[in-house]
C-alpha cells in the first residue's frame, strides 16, 4: 500500500518536474527543476530494488552533469526568455531544426515502445542469473556490462573520449588564434 | 512494552541521537576552531561566555537569530531561500548511511541486535558520496541568485573546485571499495577486524596510505576548508558565496560546512581507520562507538589545525594540483590496488 502511494507520489513529482523544465523562462529554474526529476527518478529506482543505479543515477546526473550545466548557464549569464518577441531569425527557431528535433522526438518513442515491448524477456534474461537479491548487486550489474553488453559499453566510453577531445581541440584553437 | 515496538523506539532514539549529535558537532566545531585557532596564534580565543567559553557557540546563534534578515532587491527570491536550505539539508541526509558503532543489544535490552547509526545501506559508500555532491547546489545556487559579482565568483569557483575534487576523491574510495569487496559501510569496517602479527590493526590506513591521503586533501576541498576555502576567499571575493546573506540563513551555510566536515571525518574513519573497532576490550562490550569518536575528533582535529597552518592556495594552482597531480596518482593508486589484489588473491 505504502509503496503504491510512494510510487504515485514520486512519478507525479517526475512527471510533474520535467514538464515544468520545459515551461520555465529562466534557464537556471529549468537546471534546478531538471535535478528534481532526476531525484524522483533515483527514488523510484530504489523502488524497484535497484539501490546501484539510483545511487549512480544522482551522482552521474544530478551530481555531476547539472554541476556542469549550471556552471555553463552562470558564466554564458542566458538572459531570460521574453515572451513578447518571437524572434524568427533566432538560429534555434528556423523551421529545419524544428523538423529535425521532431525527427529526433519520433525517434525516441519508436526506441521507447521497442524497448517496452521487449522488456519481459530482458527481464528473464536477467532472472536467469540468480536470484532477485543478486540483481540489485553492484556485481551482478559489472558482469552483464562487461559480458552481454562489452560492446555497447566500449562504444560509449569511446564516442566519450572522442567528444572530450574534440571539445580540447576546439578549446586549444580559440586559444591559439 | 513488547519488542517490536521497544525496537522501534530505539531505532527511533538512535536516529534522534544523531542528529543532536551532529547540531552539536557544529557547535562545538566552532568553538574548537577559535580556541585552536586562539591556541595556535598565542591568545586565548573565546572565554568570557561560560566556563572555558564553553557556552560561545551559544551566544553566536543567539545573536545570528536577533539580526535582521536581509535580501538584496535584484536577488533571485525563490532561489536565494532555496540555497541556505539545501545546503544544511543535503549536510545532514549525508551522515544517515553512516554508522557509527557496531551492534548492540543495549545490555540485552532486545532479543536481537540493533545497529548505531541511522540506515543500514548496501551501498552506503555511494550515497553518502551522492548526497555530499548534492551540497554544492547550494553553494553554487547561494552565489548565483545573490545577483552580486562577488557571490558569482564564490558560487563558479565552488562548482569548479567541486568537479576538478570529486573524480579523485571518488577514485580513492574505489581503492578501498575494492579491498572490502563491499559497498556498504558496515561491511568495510569489519573487514578491518582484528590485527597483523598481534600488533598492527588491521586498518586500511596501513593498505592504502596513499589513497588516505588523497581522500583526506580531497576532503578539505570538498568541504571548502582552508587551504582551499576559495568558495569565500575574504581576502579576494569578501565573503564568497554567501556575502550577501545575514542572520539565520547566513548561520545555516557554516552549519552546513562543520556537519559535512564531521561527515567526511566520520566516513574516514569507517574507511581508512577501522570505524569502531581497534581497542579489543572497547569492542567486547559495546563502546566501541567511544573509540569511533576519538578517532574521528582527531581527524577534526586535524582539519582545523590545518587551516590555520597552511596559507590558502591560488586558485589556478588548486585545480593544477587537483587535474594533474591528485587525479594521477588516485589512478595509479587504484591500479596498483587492482594489481595487488590481483596478484595476492585477496
Amino acid at each position: 500500500m505504502s509503496e503504491t502511494i510512494l510510487f504515485y507520489l514520486f512519478s507525479v513529482v517526475a512527471i510533474l518536474a520535467s514538464a515544468l523544465v520545459i515551461g520555465q523562462r529562466n534557464p537556471m529554474y529549468s537546471i534546478m527543476l531538471l535535478i528534481a526529476s532526476f531525484g524522483a527518478l533515483a527514488a523510484l529506482y530504489i523502488q524497484l530494488d535497484a539501490p546501484f543505479v539510483a545511487m549512480a543515477q544522482i551522482i552521474v546526473y544530478a551530481g555531476a552533469i547539472m554541476v556542469l550545466f549550471l556552471f555553463v548557464v552562470m558564466l554564458l549569464n542566458a538572459p531570460q526568455e521574453d515572451a513578447a518577441v518571437w524572434d524568427r531569425t533566432h538560429p534555434l527557431r528556423r523551421p529545419g531544426v524544428a523538423r529535425f528535433g521532431a525527427l529526433l522526438a519520433g525517434l525516441l518513442i519508436v526506441q521507447l515502445v521497442w524497448a517496452l515491448v521487449r522488456v519481459n524477456d530482458a527481464s528473464t534474461a536477467v532472472n536467469a542469473r540468480g536470484d532477485v537479491a543478486a540483481i540489485s548487486s553492484v556485481r551482478t550489474v559489472g558482469r552483464v556490462l562487461f559480458t552481454d553488453y562489452m560492446f555497447a559499453f566500449e562504444a560509449t566510453s569511446i564516442l566519450i573520449l572522442v567528444a572530450m577531445v574534440g571539445a580540447v581541440v576546439l578549446a586549444a584553437r580559440e586559444t591559439a588564434s | 512494552m513488547d519488542q517490536a515496538t521497544l525496537r522501534f523506539a530505539i531505532q527511533l532514539g538512535i536516529i534522534g541521537l544523531t542528529f543532536f549529535m551532529l547540531i552539536n558537532a557544529s557547535a562545538l566545531l566552532v568553538l574548537a576552531e577559535r580556541k585552536v585557532m586562539g591556541f595556535m596564534q598565542q591568545r586565548y580565543g573565546p572565554y568570557l561566555v561560560g566556563p572555558w567559553g564553553l557556552l560561545q557557540p551559544l551566544a553566536d546563534i543567539v545573536k545570528l537569530l536577533f539580526k535582521e534578515e536581509l535580501r538584496p532587491k535584484d536577488a533571485d527570491k525563490w532561489l536565494f531561500t532555496l540555497a541556505p536550505i539545501i545546503s544544511v539539508t543535503a549536510a545532514f541526509a549525508a551522515f544517515a548511511a553512516v554508522p557509527w558503532g557496531a551492534e548492540t543489544t543495549l545490555f540485552g535490552l532486545l532479543d536481537t541486535p540493533v545497529k548505531l547509526g541511522v540506515a543500514d545501506v548496501n551501498v552506503a559508500v555511494l550515497v553518502v558520496f551522492a548526497i555530499t555532491s548534492m551540497g554544492v547546489y547550494g553553494i553554487v545556487l547561494a552565489g548565483w541568485s545573490s545577483n552580486s559579482k562577488y557571490s558569482l565568483l564564490g558560487g563558479l569557483r565552488s562548482s569548479a573546485q567541486m568537479i576538478s575534487y570529486e573524480l579523485a576523491y571518488a577514485t580513492a574510495l574505489a581503492s578501498v571499495i575494492m579491498l572490502a569487496g563491499s559497498l556498504s559501510l558496515r561491511e568495510v569496517v569489519d573487514a578491518q577486524n582484528g590485527s597483523w602479527f598481534g600488533f598492527i590493526p588491521k586498518w586500511y590506513v596501513f593498505l592504502q596510505p596513499v589513497g588516505f591521503l588523497i581522500y583526506v586533501i580531497a576532503g578539505v576541498a570538498e568541504t571548502n576548508r582552508a587551504p582551499f576555502d576559495f568558495p569565500e576567499a575574504e581576502q579576494e571575493l569578501v565573503a564568497g558565496y554567501n556575502t550577501e546573506y545575514s542572520s539565520v540563513r547566513f548561520a545555516l551555510f557554516p552549519q552546513a560546512e562543520y556537519i559535512n566536515m564531521t561527515t567526511m571525518a566520520a566516513v574516514a574513519t569507517d574507511l581508512y581507520l577501522g570505524g569502531w573497532h581497534g581497542i579489543a576490550i572497547l569492542d567486547r562490550y559495546g563502546f566501541g562507538w567511544v573509540f569511533f569518536l576519538a578517532k574521528v575528533g582527531f581527524i577534526l582535529f586535524t582539519y582545523i589545525w590545518v587551516r590555520w597552518t597552511v596559507p590558502r592556495y591560488r586558485y589556478d594552482q588548486l585545480m593544477q594540483f587537483g587535474w594533474k597531480w591528485l587525479f594521477p596518482a588516485a589512478v595509479l593508486n587504484l591500479i596498483a590496488t587492482a594489481a595487488a589484489i590481483l596478484y595476492f588473491n585477496v
